[in-house]
């Protein structure tokens, strides 16, 4: 029997081309060559398959142009006609996921051919694709490796050999609202009953009905008013004073920042830079402004087309952060403004 | 963020790049920016039209701040 032929997708940083400086790089087609993570799956894959081809692309590349670069790869992938694709896995690089999951959705889709990616539950490409292809849930950093492979082949293998697929519980991927029909060996009321006790005695249980989580906020009114309005800037693009001299973590932030920016009409490479560690930061640290917008306003200020800038604006890194820290953050200086307020909130992001 | 901003009361709009993302975060109001590592710049250009660039951008935000919106909306 011939090799199951795969085609492995991976970004610029696992591709050891190099970090955020690098992340506009390209799409490249490494025909013949296994890269980075793709050693570890050609090791597990051993005789049944393997890898053909690695297509790299830098992260900001392809988020910048999805369109186009979604078009390319999908066409190189075509001509290598691959029986099954693999992306990543991408863990909490966002840009990475968001990459990995738009392409093993569009591969499957637009080629019919099957394919599978790996990320960590938070990823934003993990809600934006779970319910179009198998995402394996891995843990949020690379240390998570050899757990995702070790459930990525599996998958990829039977569905390169179009094998039935077990639940998300088996398999190890998020759930995507597939429901399949199958006898259970016992009957719901006996099972309801186990649920209650294991409930009751405080124990684990897995309910089978999860309540979908709709965290959804409705929009506020407009602002009918701008010239008489106070406005504030809020960012996760790690806009800080020169020096971060609160510290505020490259990633995975554990705290964000509150800056007094009174009398302060432009943002300059000598006071101001970005902390942020998940993109370029030359153009940030060059002029803060094209993250956080101060200097517009401030003529906007003096022109009377807002009522005035808040004086303190909020910052933090949204790279790797956890999604219940942001809350956290946000509920906190939400407060904050409306305290001193504001009736108007710009946030960036990078 | 976005969200809890909004929860408090207090109209937000978002500028991002990848917008799909702020999509599936569930900011209401979105702004396109122009590029990752400089959503409100462009070192191409010199600094003048850089700097009416980003007033162009700031303007559609506040623009999207004065409109009312039903759902998530892109301001593009």
């Amino acid at each position: 029997m011939s090799k199951i032929k795969v085609v492995h997708y991976i970004n610029q940083f696992f591709a050891n081309i190099g970090g955020e400086e690098k992340a506009d790089y390209p799409v490249t087609l490494r025909k013949g060559e296994v890269v980075g993570p793709g050693m570890a799956f050609a090791s597990s894959f051993g005789d049944e398959a393997e890898i053909i081809a690695t297509i790299v692309c830098g992260d900001s590349y392809f988020n910048e142009n999805i369109d186009k670069t979604k078009a390319e790869i999908l066409s190189l992938v075509k001509d290598l006609s691959p029986d099954v694709f693999v992306a990543g896995p991408a863990f909490n690089a966002g840009r990475y996921g968001v990459a990995c999951a738009t392409l093993a959705a569009a591969v499957q889709e637009e080629l019919g051919i099957p394919s599978v990616t790996g990320m960590y539950e938070e990823n934003p490409g993990a809600d934006m694709f779970k319910d179009k292809v198998y995402i394996i849930s891995t843990k949020n950093n690379a240390a998570g490796m050899r757990d995702a492979v070790k459930k990525i082949v599996p998958l990829a293998l039977k569905l390169a050999k179009g094998e039935k697929i077990g639940a998300s519980i088996e398999e190890g991927y998020m759930p995507g609202g597939r429901r399949v029909n199958f006898f259970e060996e016992k009957r719901g009321s006996e099972r309801a009953v186990e649920m209650l006790i294991k409930k009751l005695e405080d124990e684990k249980f897995i309910t089978e009905f999860p309540m979908p989580d709709f965290d959804r906020v409705e929009p506020n009114p407009a602002v009918l008013d701008l010239a008489h309005t106070k406005v504030a800037l809020v960012t996760s693009g790690g806009i800080v004073p020169k020096g971060n001299p609160d510290h505020i973590e490259s990633s995975s932030a554990s705290h964000y920042g509150e800056y007094d920016i009174t009398g302060v009409d432009d943002l300059t490479e000598s006071t101001y830079e970005t902390a942020h560690g998940g993109y370029d930061p030359v153009y940030a640290n060059e002029d803060a402004d094209r993250v956080l917008p101060v200097d517009v306003l401030r003529d906007m200020e003096r022109e009377g087309v807002i009522g005035s800038l808040h004086n303190k604006f909020y910052t933090t890194t949204g790279n790797g952060t956890a999604v219940a820290s942001a809350k956290a953050f946000a509920a906190e200086f939400a407060a904050k403004l409306t305290e001193d307020g504001v009736g108007a909130v710009i946030l960036t992001s990078t | 963020m976005v969200k809890e901003i909004e929860r408090a009361g207090i109209p937000v709009v978002h500028i991002c790049t990848v917008t799909p993302i702020s999509m599936t975060v569930g900011a209401n109001r979105i702004v396109p920016a122009v590029a990752i590592p400089h959503p409100l710049g462009n070192p191409a250009l010199d600094r003048n039209e850089e700097k009416a660039l980003r007033r162009h951008i700031v303007e559609k935000a506040l623009k999207a701040l004065s409109t009312d919106v039903k759902g998530q909306t892109v301001f593009d």
